[in-house]
């Protein structure tokens, strides 16, 4: 299978911190791909060089064999990537349904609410239409930016940190969930999490970022086994 | 639920209504007063668009006001143009200026847009004075007597009614203010009213959502800019005369104000901010005619109502109605 996205060599520098030394990594379409790593690793940065909202200093960024270099940051969802975000970033002075609304936006003026609520229901938070999005306890509102995502009818879903806030029933749902949810919409995603039980469950491949850098990528059981993995997270609180 | 747009539109044909009839029961002064209030009304809504939906706060709107009101005037006495012809012209000028204005202001936010659109409100008098055979600099357009002014010196008769200046002015800005209300309206509720909130609510949200920061603010800016021309002609023609002391800077910051007091983000209460520009420091005047005061008291006035009404009069209005719709929650006994 061909590489629905690949990261090849992306460097990104803030002033004197390299925030990405040279990063490389693929994902496959289809796959549920985990990017993990401890704080600090350069997750979120990675997101954020897929989405354009930052420029890196070096390297090539592909989606579909085109390069996304050239593409600002507004066209992202055009060709067919979307995103959460790790503190959640709804519009707080919108409805629920408001904020879907916002996420099929690329589509154009025809798209309204009748698919919007279906995200809702698809999500479950049908009843929650109408409610205020800031008003929404945090698990919720990290749903509703997973259905303002999809209302973009992305091609490859990048979350971040989905499972913040959930217990650990929660947790498991969410696993569950994000695997319907690639076969229900045919999505490729990008799961950046430190819930290690669920990205190892869920994922097909999984890349591993330490300090800006890649330290290692394969199935999660090859992940598992790596001594630099493991020794990237001494230490740290979550462990592989 | 499904009733609500009808009472909304009923409630709305019925201020309309208000509007139409009131004339007939005040005198000619308090029309020419209220005619004010409907040119604010046009600018508040503009500015509201720019400043409560898209988030980007204008410190200038007074300049884009002196746009519409000099092409207005310009158009009149130099080139022969009927007044109400000079206002879409208005419109397109000062729409223009608006954009060009936010092509480069798209790159600014908070204090520095604060301040770059201060500038051009604070550099707005002295550039009309430098071209003065062009603007008539210091001492200004004076339109008074001219015949494209509608009605300045026969009544107009319309409909088989007869008009004299200031009813004329009166209806011919609330068909503008209330046309340009619905028009804001209709803007707000859709697909652009949301790209508006979202740029305001959370940029990197709306970009991911594949909003254009640039595209939207530029919008903006000249959306709410065409407000004001309309506003800036229309005050031109009300007063039959401009000159660069029409448009200070205070002007801006009445406008501010003027949102402010209605509620930041809704269109609801923005008739309450217009009246709030026109009358307040006519009142304020009332309550002690000592040197200072009248701004003292509008000042107080100012602060207490901010305390007070902190969502301005469209908050009172969304908690009003939340406290009736609470109240029908309940079964009844």
């Amino acid at each position: 299978m061909a590489a629905l996205l690949s990261v090849e060599e992306i460097t990104l520098r803030f002033g004197g911190i390299v925030a990405l030394d040279g990063v490389s990594f693929e994902v496959e379409a289809g796959h549920i791909a985990g990017l993990i790593g401890p704080n600090g690793a350069g997750k979120t940065t990675a997101f954020n060089v897929i989405t354009r909202l930052y420029a890196p200093d070096q390297g090539r960024l592909e989606f579909d064999g085109r390069s996304l270099l050239e593409t600002p940051a507004h066209r992202i969802a055009e060709h067919g990537i979307a995103r959460t975000f790790q503190n959640v970033n709804l519009f707080t002075s919108m409805s629920v349904l408001e904020n879907v609304l916002v996420g099929g936006h690329r589509l154009g003026r025809g798209t309204g609410e009748k698919e919007a609520r279906a995200m809702l229901e698809y999500v479950g938070l049908g009843v929650r239409a109408g409610d205020l999005a800031a008003s929404l306890p945090y698990g919720l509102q990290k749903r509703v930016e997973i259905a303002r995502a999809l209302a973009a009818k992305p091609r490859l879903l990048l979350l971040d940190e989905p499972a913040g806030g959930l217990n650990h029933e929660g947790v498991e749902e969410l696993g569950d969930f994000i695997l319907r949810l690639r076969d229900d919409h045919e999505l490729t995603v990008l799961l950046v999490e430190h819930h290690m039980g669920l990205v190892m469950r869920i994922s097909d491949h999984v890349n591993v970022l330490g300090s800006g850098r890649k330290i290692a990528g394969g199935t999660p059981a090859d992940v598992r086994a790596n001594p630099d993995v493991i020794e990237a997270y001494l230490g740290s609180e979550a462990g592989p | 639920m499904r009733r609500e747009p009808l009472r909304a539109l009923a409630l709305f044909a019925a201020l309309a209504a208000v509007v139409f009839v009131l004339p007939a029961f005040v005198n000619d002064f308090r029309a020419q007063q209220f005619a004010y209030v409907g040119i604010y009304l046009v600018a508040l809504t503009g500015l509201n668009i720019l400043t409560g939906y898209a988030g980007q706060i204008s410190l200038g709107h007074g300049a884009f006001m002196a746009i519409g009101g000099y092409t207005a005037s310009i158009l009149m006495i130099d080139h022969g143009v009927r007044d109400i012809a000079t206002i879409p012209l208005a419109i397109i000028v000062t729409g223009i200026a608006g954009v060009l204005f936010g092509l480069p202001a798209a790159r600014l936010s908070g204090l520095y847009l604060a301040l770059a659109t201060f500038a051009i409100a604070v550099a707005a008098p002295a550039t009309i004075k430098r071209f003065e055979g062009f603007t008539g600099g210091g001492t200004g357009v004076n339109l008074f007597g001219i015949p494209e002014l509608t009605a300045s010196d026969a009544p107009l008769q319309l409909f088989g009614f007869e008009l004299d200046f200031n009813n004329w002015i009166y209806y011919l800005s609330w068909t503008i203010a209330i046309a340009g209300y619905v028009l804001a309206w209709l803007i707000l509720r859709g697909r652009t009213g949301r790209a508006f909130r979202a740029v305001r609510d959370s940029e990197i949200a709306a970009v991911s959502s594949g909003i254009s920061l640039t595209r939207t603010k530029v919008l903006a800016f000249g959306i709410s800019a065409a407000y004001a021309g309309a506003a800036g002609a229309l005050f031109a023609v009300a007063t039959a005369f401009v000159n660069p002391d029409t448009f200070p800077v205070t002007l801006s910051i009445f406008l501010l104000v003027g949102i402010v007091v209605s509620g930041i983000g809704s269109l609801q209460g923005l008739v309450a901010g217009a009246v709030f520009i026109v009358f307040m420091p006519l009142w304020a005047q009332t309550v002690s005619k000592s040197p200072g005061a009248p701004f003292v008291v509008y000042g107080g006035v100012l602060i207490v109502l901010v305390l007070v009404l902190p969502g301005g009069v469209a908050g009172l209005i969304a908690s009003a109605r939340r406290l009736t719709r609470r109240r029908q929650d309940f079964p009844k006994p």
